[in-house]
């Protein structure tokens, strides 16, 4: 016996004489004897209290840092309660809400998350969540391109270089072609989306604040886009609309992003969730689930996934996206997080990351070794030009316990010298002090 | 009592559920220009508020600790109470993805054995762990499927074949990738058929995408023949994961000849649904499929993990932001330890035993379409009585009050009246068998009440809901609600 | 099922009824009763240029979705807008409730439609 499989001896000889056959084997008498009986070559069964040494000696194995970097992975913090309450087994073990009488938990909270982002992005209507941010980008291509007949997209040449390479990974394979809009002073450049922008385009992908930590200002955007027909897709990180203008305000036909701002744990990248919000006009071309209020039989208000038609199971080769279902757990999540929050709150806690991320640079400024690129304002994040070597310094950084910042090297030959910081709520005056003594002991 | 309240509904102005340190640091303010000049309407709630509200609305749902829950290609078993412990350890939860590769060994290892396992269980050659669902991983595998053609400049292959029994997610995909499908009739029993098979491969197939078992709990007993005709073809084959669980141990899609494959984690190796995720989809391939996995590519060199970003120059590129859903990835690999070798063909067995002793204790009423043996589920066909009127939507709703969640209903299409039924492993006879008790009791109350059965349920927090009102007219957020 | 004699019919289910040069267009009762409850349709603009058996409109009910078909080319005249807030018409008329009316380009066109005859074979 083992201890998820409940089968007695006693049980299996009443199953089998019930169904005929003499043995289990029976049960796979048309499998080709060649499939069969094949060695697999995997570990022994562990007891649990084996598996908990060998995992604790695995976490053991890695080195948590404390991170002044972000690139899409934020380090905020997780309240208490979330964990506790999305490990409810009713939220954690039930399937996709295709039952809506036994599904109102699931159904009421992804109202609520939708609710929430369309409060934060002012757009009209949210999809029930989306894998992460970047795939959440690819998806609003598709939905632009399918909206306006069009095989090509523009892409501004700040948004974070992952999502890029997951944009044109999608467009590849689905016949799209990407076409860059380039950079001024570390912003989307309006002029040369005004020399670009032409009816052949779907629309424009840009991302705020940028990834160099940039805050965009998309004054004029609008304009151009409209004259030609194309849709504006604004990718902003959720954490930040308690303070800047929202996707709306800049005439966004589509926000999307990524809410592991809310509060999710960076786990090594994943699970975090997407979003997806649009206008009411396109509504009904965006993927993935959507939660609506109907009533029951008695008159009851009650939740349900509506606008199904639109999906793929219903609309098979002719659907606009293969999303099944969306990161639901995790919608819960920052549901949660944003209703602890609630509406000062979001604002506050990035209050401080603002005043932290300020602080850090101008005390960075003030070391020889660091110096301004962008003159633009900006949120958690920032990027500077430094004149140390940047491997020295990062090893310098590990060695104190801390995650230096990223080397835009990384991903643009160009950027050479420029490190891109990012700095949390989560960081104490005494880490950044310390975090600028190191650097300044470098130089 | 029924709680019907949304968070916003118990919102009260000034409460909050939070605490930040002392302020040590001035303030510094950004533009004007670039300010929202509203604040966000979201709920003020102190914490207790918010711990209640989502305590009550957590009633409201059916989870697997509850009772049984059969989902026909869901395959909705236990997930252990270790696995989160394991994946909730604080050395994975802080580690940022961009930490040096040596401060990341642990999780790094993690990854990479469970690539390894997934391929000695499946028969294939590697995993990438890249992707994030079950939909996301047959995206990648049709792109790699699609990269192989043209990386040997064989551009005509534009068509994947799908059997018309297949999910919708199936054609959606190809769609998606770039890829017509061209859907092939299945026999009676869902199997593929090999005439109709042979009439469509040609030198315009990219290859073919197949579960098996199939959507009805058939082994496609052909697939070695299926396979030789595709390969000759020139065409590649993708295993859709749905239905692993089965074969766990007994037969691995690798041998019987898939080049390409991805498996729902959430389904075969219990980590938790999560009301519809995060999910995740490992896709495997074969030795020659390799070089066209999505990068990052997470390798071992000698005794140390490393990530690869750029991959093979014959990627087919990056499909998310980071390496995947590590923390699905930390429950399935726990589950895979505390399996281990020696269970895993029990999983297939006792799964393929569980569904057959349902089948064959219920088919004198409810009509069986296909005769024989089943894998691990199987497909009804309604009520073997149709003349009481009583429909398949009405069995799985009568379910809902004995407090057992009903099976697939309405899929495959294939069966106009199709309940699919698939009880896991780790269902005992006890819950099987009160679970057929309540089946036969429904079969008698559509013969002796018909209404009773058409207007259930009745001990649901809510009744039969009216999805045409919500679809007709669209309330999709709190504000909607309140302009009504 | 209600299939009126005077119309023309498309295999995917539409119907045309023909007046001094003009055609209205509309869904079957076959249509309708096999979508379900109709919750959307998705209509083209007036002017827009249609050509025979190419896709004019979109219908989505809960659990369906499908295209329709212009059974004929020609130039779309008005557009049934009342459509838009009250799809459900659909189901309880769906001949008395056409959805475009267009201008008939080439009568020839009318001989590849079916009659009431064998559109009902159609139906079987």
């Amino acid at each position: 016996m083992f201890k998820y499989l409940p089968h007695t001896h006693d049980d299996i000889k009443a199953m089998l004489e019930r169904i005929g056959v003499k043995d289990i084997d029976a049960l796979f008498a048309e499998i080709p004897k060649s499939l069969l009986n094949k060695d697999i070559d995997i570990p022994s069964s562990m007891s649990e209290l084996e598996i908990f040494d060998h995992m604790n000696g695995l976490a053991n194995m890695n080195k948590p840092l404390v991170p002044f970097i972000g690139a899409g992975a934020y380090d905020h913090y997780t309240p208490s309660i979330i964990r506790h309450l999305i490990e409810r087994q009713e939220f954690l073990t039930a399937y996709t809400p295709y039952q809506p009488e036994i599904s109102q938990g699931t159904l009421q909270y992804i109202f609520e998350f939708q609710s929430m982002i369309t409060q934060l992005t002012g757009m009209d209507v949210s999809n029930a969540s989306m894998y992460d941010g970047s795939t959440a980008t690819a998806e609003a291509m598709f939905m632009a391109c399918s909206q306006r007949r069009k095989d090509k997209i523009l892409v501004s040449k700040t948004v974070n270089p992952n999502i890029t390479e997951v944009i044109k990974t999608y467009a590849k394979y689905k016949g799209i072609e990407v076409t860059l809009i380039d950079e001024k002073d570390g912003i989307t450049d309006l002029e040369s989306l005004k020399k670009t922008m032409s009816e052949d385009y779907a629309g424009l992908i840009v991302q705020t604040p940028n990834f160099y930590g940039n805050i965009e200002n998309y004054t004029g955007f609008k304009e151009v886009l409209e004259n030609h027909k194309g849709m504006f897709i604004i990718n902003q990180d959720p954490s930040t609309l308690g303070h800047l203008k929202t996707p709306r305000a800049w005439g966004a036909d589509i926000a999307v992003g990524d809410c592991q701002t809310l509060g999710v744990p960076l786990s090594f990248g994943g699970p975090y969730i997407g979003y997806m919000a649009t206008t009411t006009k396109y509504m009904r071309k965006m993927p993935g689930r959507i939660c609506g209020v109907t009533k029951d039989t008695d008159g009851k208000r009650a939740f349900v996934l509506t606008l199904q038609a639109r999906e793929q199971h219903i609309r098979r080769e002719k659907a606009n996206s293969n999303i099944c279902s969306n990161q639901s757990l995790l919608a819960l999540f920052v549901t949660i997080y944003m209703a602890l929050l609630g509406k000062k709150g979001v604002y506050e806690v990035q209050q401080r990351s603002i005043d932290n991320a300020h602080y850090l640079e101008e005390n960075l400024l003030k070391l020889p070794s660091f110096e301004k690129v962008y003159p633009q304002p900006f949120f958690k994040e920032f990027t500077l030009r430094t004149s140390l070597d940047i491997d020295t310094m990062l090893k310098a950084l590990e060695e104190k316990g801390y995650l230096g910042p990223l080397p835009q090297r990384r991903f643009n030959a160009d950027k050479e010298n420029l490190v891109t910081f990012a700095v949390t709520e989560k960081r104490s005056k005494a880490q950044i002090d310390e975090f600028v003594r190191i650097l300044g002991g470098l130089s | 009592m029924y709680y019907d309240k949304l968070i916003f509904e118990i919102s009260t102005e000034g409460r909050k559920g939070y605490t930040l340190p002392k302020p040590e640091i001035k303030r510094y303010d950004l533009p004007e220009d670039l300010l929202r000049d509203d604040c966000p309407g979201l709920p003020e709630a102190s914490e207790l508020d918010v711990v209640r509200h989502y305590t009550n609305v957590s009633f409201k749902n059916f989870g697997i600790e509850k009772g049984f829950y059969p989902l026909g290609s869901c395959t909705m078993k236990y997930n252990p109470k270790l696995n989160q412990d394991m994946s909730n350890l604080p050395g994975f939860t802080s580690i940022h993805p961009y930490q040096p590769i040596d401060s990341m060994q642990g999780i790094l290892k993690v990854y990479y054995e469970t690539q390894r396992m997934l391929s000695e269980i499946s028969g294939l050659e590697t995993f990438t762990l890249n992707s994030y669902a079950g939909a996301h991983g047959e995206l990648i595998g049709l792109m790699i499927m699609k990269a192989y053609h043209e990386s040997r400049n064989d551009t005509k292959r534009t068509k994947v074949i799908v059997p018309d029994s297949a999910h919708g997610t199936n054609p959606a995909t190809a769609t998606v990738a770039g890829l017509e499908s061209v859907e092939v009739k299945s026999n009676k029993d869902g199997t593929v058929n090999v005439n109709d098979l042979k009439s469509v491969l040609g030198d315009d197939i990219a290859g073919i995408m197949l579960t098996n078992p199939n959507t009805a709990g058939i082994f496609e007993k052909d697939i070695l023949e299926i396979a030789k005709l595709v390969h000759e073809a020139g065409g590649l084959l993708y295993y859709d994961g749905a239905n692993l669980n089965p074969l766990l141990g007994i037969a691995r899609p690798g041998d019987m000849g898939f080049d390409i494959m991805h498996i729902n984690l959430h389904k075969t190796f219990s980590t938790p649904h999560g009301g519809g995720g995060p999910g995740s989809g490992p896709v495997g391939v074969n030795k020659k499929l390799v070089k066209f996995l999505p990068k990052p590519v997470i390798q071992k060199i000698d005794d140390r993990y490393t990530i690869d970003y750029d991959g093979d120059p014959l990627t087919i590129g990056q499909i998310s932001h980071f390496y995947g859903n590590a923390g699905v990835y930390l429950k399935a690999y726990t589950y895979l330890l505390t399996i281990g070798k020696e269970n895993l063909p029990d999983i297939a067995r006792f799964s393929t035993l569980n569904a057959n002793y349902i089948k064959e204790s219920l088919k004198d009423v409810y009509h069986l379409p296909i005769e024989g043996v089943c894998k691990h589920e199987f497909v009804f066909d309604g009520l073997k009585d149709k003349s009481t009127g009583v429909k398949t939507i009405d069995v799985a709703k009568r379910l809902l009050d004995f407090d057992m969640h009903p099976p697939t209903v309405y899929f495959p299409l294939t069966f106009k009246e199709a309940i699919m039924i698939e009880p896991p492993e780790n269902e005992s006879k006890q819950t099987i068998d009160m679970f057929i008790e309540v089946m036969r009791n429904i079969a008698q109350e559509a013969k002796d009440n018909p209404d009773l059965v058409k207007g259930a349920p009745y001990n649901t927090v809510v009744k039969r809901l009216d999805e045409a009102l919500a679809a007709r007219n669209p309330i999709v957020k709190y504000k909607d609600l309140l302009n009504q | 099922m209600n299939i009126p004699k005077n119309l023309y019919y498309t295999e995917s289910h539409e119907w045309v009824r023909v007046e001094d040069g003009h055609a209205y267009i509309g869904i079957t009762d076959y249509a309708q009763d096999s979508l379900g409850e109709i919750v959307f349709i998705e209509l083209p603009e007036e002017n827009d240029q249609l050509t025979q058996f190419s896709e004019f409109a979109a219908i989505e009910s809960v659990k369906a979705a499908s295209d329709l078909n212009s059974p004929l080319s020609g130039v779309i005249l008005t557009v049934n807008e009342e459509l838009e807030d009250n799809p459900e018409l659909l189901n309880e008329d769906p001949y008395d409730n056409w959805i475009i009316k267009i201008e008939i380009e080439d009568e020839a066109e009318l001989n590849k439609l079916l009659n009431a005859e064998e559109y009902a074979k159609v139906c079987e």
